[in-house]
């Protein structure tokens, strides 16, 4: 166990951990306005829940970005031979 | 699948090309699907028989999702993005049968359907309005944006490719470590999530390609 390992395990840790707080916080704040939109026009439930999915899923991605620095360092680390 | 989520499995190599897993997995998925596209249409019938009725519901429902994100006549789209959604929908689902992995689950195939959607793009915008014309829609709404524009093109298909790989994978590699830590059974609610997170991102796919495309092909480039 080197430097770069010890260091490379907690950089995954901690690109994962703070990568997930973001998007949590605005995924929390699109169901809330979603679910704010049905309650108000529950006939348009059908199209908004629709671009709700859609939105989740781009918000998402950047929770997705970090997982993937996350593995990069973990199983692809250009700096371990 | 527990090691890493970046490597795939050689099975054997036709001369230098080595044929992995996931190659053989989605020839398989091809197969069955185009056998079961050939013998849904084999006898169509303008009064539909029951399996008709269903496909037909089917391709219906697809049809107007086109409309409703593109606002154009679906027709010219249909093939391209229903068969993107079948086949990354019967992959997603893949990981039900036994000993497969889904082969959305390791980025090439992943890569390989965001490089499809990306000339796709530039096919469908060069048919609508010239190669002239789809070029001149980077120099919109100014001349500044055009660097932006151009790199928006690649980062877009891009985090299309990284959204499925990650999604589809992480949920492959979480059922993998909670099986060599709890046992058999415990991951099947986890199984049923990603069968859900599978549909949905097999659709989030098919639905940004549209929106993709309608930005190519409509007037203006409107916020992908």
């Amino acid at each position: 166990m080197n430097w770069i390992e010890i260091v490379s395990i907690f950089a995954a840790a901690m690109a994962v951990s703070f990568g997930a707080i973001g998007p949590a916080l605005g995924e929390g704040r699109a169901v809330a306005a979603a679910m704010d939109a049905i309650a108000r026009q529950p006939e348009a439930a059908g199209i908004i829940s629709r671009t709700l999915f859609v939105g989740l899923a781009m918000i998402e991605t950047m929770a997705i970005y970090c997982l993937v620095i996350a593995l990069l360092v973990l199983f692809a680390n250009p700096f371990i031979h | 699948m527990i090691g890493s989520p970046l490597a795939t499995k050689t099975f054997f190599t036709v001369g230098p090309v080595p044929i992995t897993e996931p190659v053989i997995v989605t020839w398989g998925l091809m197969a069955a699907l185009a056998l079961g596209g050939f013998l849904a249409t084999r006898s169509l019938t303008v009064a539909p028989s029951r399996s008709q009725t269903v496909f037909e519901v089917i391709v219906g429902a697809i049809e107007n999702q086109i409309r409703d994100t593109m606002r154009v006549a679906p027709a010219p789209y249909l093939p391209l993005l229903g068969t993107l959604f079948v086949f990354i929908l019967a992959a997603n689902w893949s990981s039900l049968i036994p000993g497969i992995d889904p082969p959305t689950a390791h980025i090439e195939t992943d890569a390989a359907l965001g490089l499809v959607v990306f000339f796709a793009i530039i096919y469908f915008g060069i048919r609508a309005r010239g190669v002239g014309g789809y070029l001149k829609t980077f120099a919109q709404p100014t001349m500044v944006m055009i660097p932006l524009n151009v790199v928006e093109t690649f980062t877009r298909t891009f985090s299309l490719v990284v959204r499925l790989f990650g999604n589809i994978m992480s949920g492959v590699f979480v059922i993998g470590i909670i099986l060599s830590l709890a046992g058999l059974l415990v991951p099947i609610p986890l199984m049923a999530l990603d069968l859900l997170i599978g549909t949905i991102q097999a659709y989030i796919f098919a639905v940004l390609a549209m929106v993709f495309i309608s930005s190519a092909v409509s007037e203006g480039r409107p916020p992908a």
